[in-house]
């Protein structure tokens, strides 16, 4: 972002002084523009294959045994969430399995110092997995963030892990 | 003069009727211009109640983040209606009789939703994401939520009543929209065309896109309305998530396409330099119409039953549409200006800034649409950061610039006044900070959509009142010279 503010003022620092023939302009810019455009190609190429590999959301068709992981149950309601259990470990995988009774709602985990961990939508008629592993003990907090009516902001519940 | 040759192909219409023209698009501009004060004034609200200046209700809170939200979309669709609509018929023949019927259309709509909001009580946000306007646990009635989506319904059909004319009108000057968009000089299979129109590619895309957003809109909305009075036809929350997301993304998207129309026509007029299509205009732009639809999934990134592919689609077409801008709009713009001997006048600033916002916005956009960065951004203040930068520095100083173009500033060497000045950097100032406190909370985990921010939230909000406030500030000085210059003001030669 940065960058391009300094393209614009550089562009704007340079817009009072005439350089009449606007074709040498033009001819040096677009050869410029080449090498633009094919690094923002290059750049996209890399930072797509180094994001989504591995793909970042789990897989949703696996089982997820109860003996690799420690599986809760979450249903979202207006404007309260249920959560079995509500205790878990440190440092075992979780696997969190979302749904909703109602609207849709976002399920969002927060440490103690109000940091966003990982979430998932909460929907009627799905049942979203989603897989944390918490380093420390502490008590975490769920925040809805899905904006779901009147007490949304209100839709907060607490996850304790030992 | 952008170039003769452009000048031979314009349409001719007699001095009444471009008069009766003129007169149309500055009802589009003002009333764009006063709804977006207002949605301002209503935002400012909302970070002052979040930075706890300010007391209201829950409930009032989720109704004005819901006139917010539909007012500044509907706002930003019948401003950059006007831009686009009052450039394009210098190239093909449009009917100022259908641009009227979709404007009072709009009105219509616009008295729908607000009594649907503010008598009604509906504050489904203007997402109304299924199932929610049929759940808000006694908040607001059915018939709120049923009039608000008519609302969007009736507004809907009177952009397509439009773009019906603007379709007939291309047909009728270029034969194809594939002709329209340069297609055959792309493929080769005509030579390249320099004085081809870009607002008439432009606007071809816009068509296209726009027509399919809305019809797909009306679709979810029949069926949401449906739903709302019988409750045993439940369509499946995650079709209607995509539904709603195709259609809010496209609508919104397309605004900012038929604004640049006005960078496209003016900045050659102010520095003497045409802006000729080209191959890769045309590329570019063949690009954006699918791009635009494609996209979308990036807004259902959280969503983990969506197909691994989709997600990969939305997350790359997201990279992908950055790529015009940078390279062919904003790169166009800057070659222009660079070297130019360009007059700076408020509608100048105003245009570049906008090339500048609209650039440069690419990159939160392009960071939230990563699956792995949206885990912690998505539904954050991030989003909001994202889609106000945009707007505020993007589509809305295209707006205002051509506004002021209008006005017939900027002309004959004639200086912006001390207002203007201090207008515009209020605005800049403002605007930039705004977006900047939003990406920061966001960047910090803050929520969105929150009517009450916990302690540790509650400097970011005032901060953001305060530059909000900057915003108000210059906005009321667009709006004071729109109301006083614009309606006297002749056509600018
Ligand atoms: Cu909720």
């Amino acid at each position: 972002m940065a960058l391009i503010a300094a393209v614009f003022c550089f562009v704007l620092v340079n817009s009072k002084k005439v350089e009449a023939d606007y074709s040498t302009v033009t001819k040096k810019w677009y050869g410029i523009r080449g090498k633009w455009f094919f690094f923002l190609l290059t750049l996209g190429v890399i930072i797509t294959y180094l994001s989504l590999s591995p793909f970042p959301i789990p897989d949703q068709k696996k089982g997820y045994q109860e003996n690799e992981y420690q599986v809760v149950k979450v249903d979202s309601y207006q404007w309260y969430w249920t959560m079995t259990p509500n205790t878990v470990e440190a440092g075992k995988p979780v696997t969190f399995l979302v749904t909703s009774g109602d609207v849709n709602h976002g399920f969002g985990i927060y440490d103690e110092n109000l940091e966003l961990l990982g979430q998932t939508q909460a929907m009627p008629g799905y049942t979203n997995k989603l897989i944390h592993t918490f380093d420390k003990p502490g008590k975490y907090k769920i925040l809805c963030l899905e904006y779901c009516g009147v007490a949304h902001h209100a839709m907060i519940t607490e996850l304790t892990v030992k | 003069m952008s170039s003769t040759a452009v000048a031979n192909r314009k349409i001719e219409y007699s001095e009444s009727e471009n008069r009766k023209a003129l007169i149309a698009v500055k009802a589009h501009l003002i009333l764009g211009l006063a709804v977006l004060l207002l949605m301002m004034l209503a935002g400012l609200t909302m970070r002052a109640v979040q930075g706890t200046w300010l007391e209201i209700g829950a409930d009032l809170f989720y109704q004005i983040m819901t006139v917010h939200g539909v007012g500044v979309v509907g706002a930003a669709g019948i401003g950059s209606t006007g831009v686009l609509w009052y450039f394009l018929r210098q190239y093909v023949r449009l009917s100022n009789t259908i641009f009227w019927i979709n404007f009072f259309v709009f009105v219509a709509g616009v008295v729908m939703l607000l009594g649907s909001i503010f008598l009604g009580g509906y504050g489904g946000a203007w997402t109304f994401l299924y199932p929610l306007p049929g759940k808000s646990m006694g908040v607001w009635s059915t018939g709120a939520a049923a009039v608000f989506q008519l609302a969007l319904l009736i507004i809907g059909t009177g952009f397509l009543i439009l773009y019906l004319d603007m379709g007939r009108g291309i047909l009728a000057s270029f034969g194809s929209l594939s002709k329209a968009l340069g297609l055959p000089q792309l493929f080769g299979r005509v030579p390249v065309d320099t004085t081809h129109p870009p607002t008439v590619v432009a606007g071809t895309m816009v068509l296209i896109v726009n027509f399919l957003g809305i019809a797909v809109g009306a679709v979810v909305l029949v069926m949401g309305l449906i739903n709302l009075y019988n409750p045993e036809f439940q369509p499946d929350a995650l079709l209607m998530k995509n539904l709603i997301y195709f259609f809010g993304h496209v609508f919104i998207n397309a605004t900012i396409y038929a604004s640049v129309t006005a960078v496209y026509e003016l900045l050659p007029r102010y520095t003497g330099r045409p802006w000729k299509t080209s191959k890769v205009f045309y590329a570019a732009w063949f690009a954006i119409v699918f791009m635009v639809m494609a996209v979308y999934p990036h807004h259902l990134m959280m969503d983990f039953p969506m197909p691994q592919w989709a997600l990969i689609v939305g997350q790359v077409l997201s990279f992908g549409s950055g790529i015009p801008v940078l390279v062919v709009t904003g790169y166009g713009a800057l070659m222009i200006v660079y070297r130019s001997g360009i007059q700076w006048s408020t509608t100048t600033k105003l245009l570049f800034l906008s090339m500048f916002g609209w650039a440069a916005g690419v990159i939160p956009a392009i960071l939230d649409a990563m699956v792995t960065v949206n885990r912690v951004f998505h539904n954050t203040m991030w989003v909001p950061g994202h889609f106000h930068f945009y707007l505020l520095l993007g589509l809305l100083p295209m707006m205002f610039g051509f506004i002021y173009h209008l006005t017939g500033e900027g002309r004959q060497g004639e200086q912006p006044k001390a207002a203007d000045n201090v207008g515009f950097y209020a605005y800049l100032i403002g605007a930039f900070l705004t977006s900047m406190v939003f990406l920061a909370s966001g960047a910090s985990s803050i929520p969105r959509r929150w009517a009450t921010h916990m302690a540790e939230w509650v400097t970011f909000a005032q901060v953001g009142t305060v530059a909000a406030a900057l915003v108000v500030l210059g906005m009321l000085v667009f709006t004071f010279r729109a109301l006083f210059s614009l309606p006297k003001a002749a056509e600018p030669r």
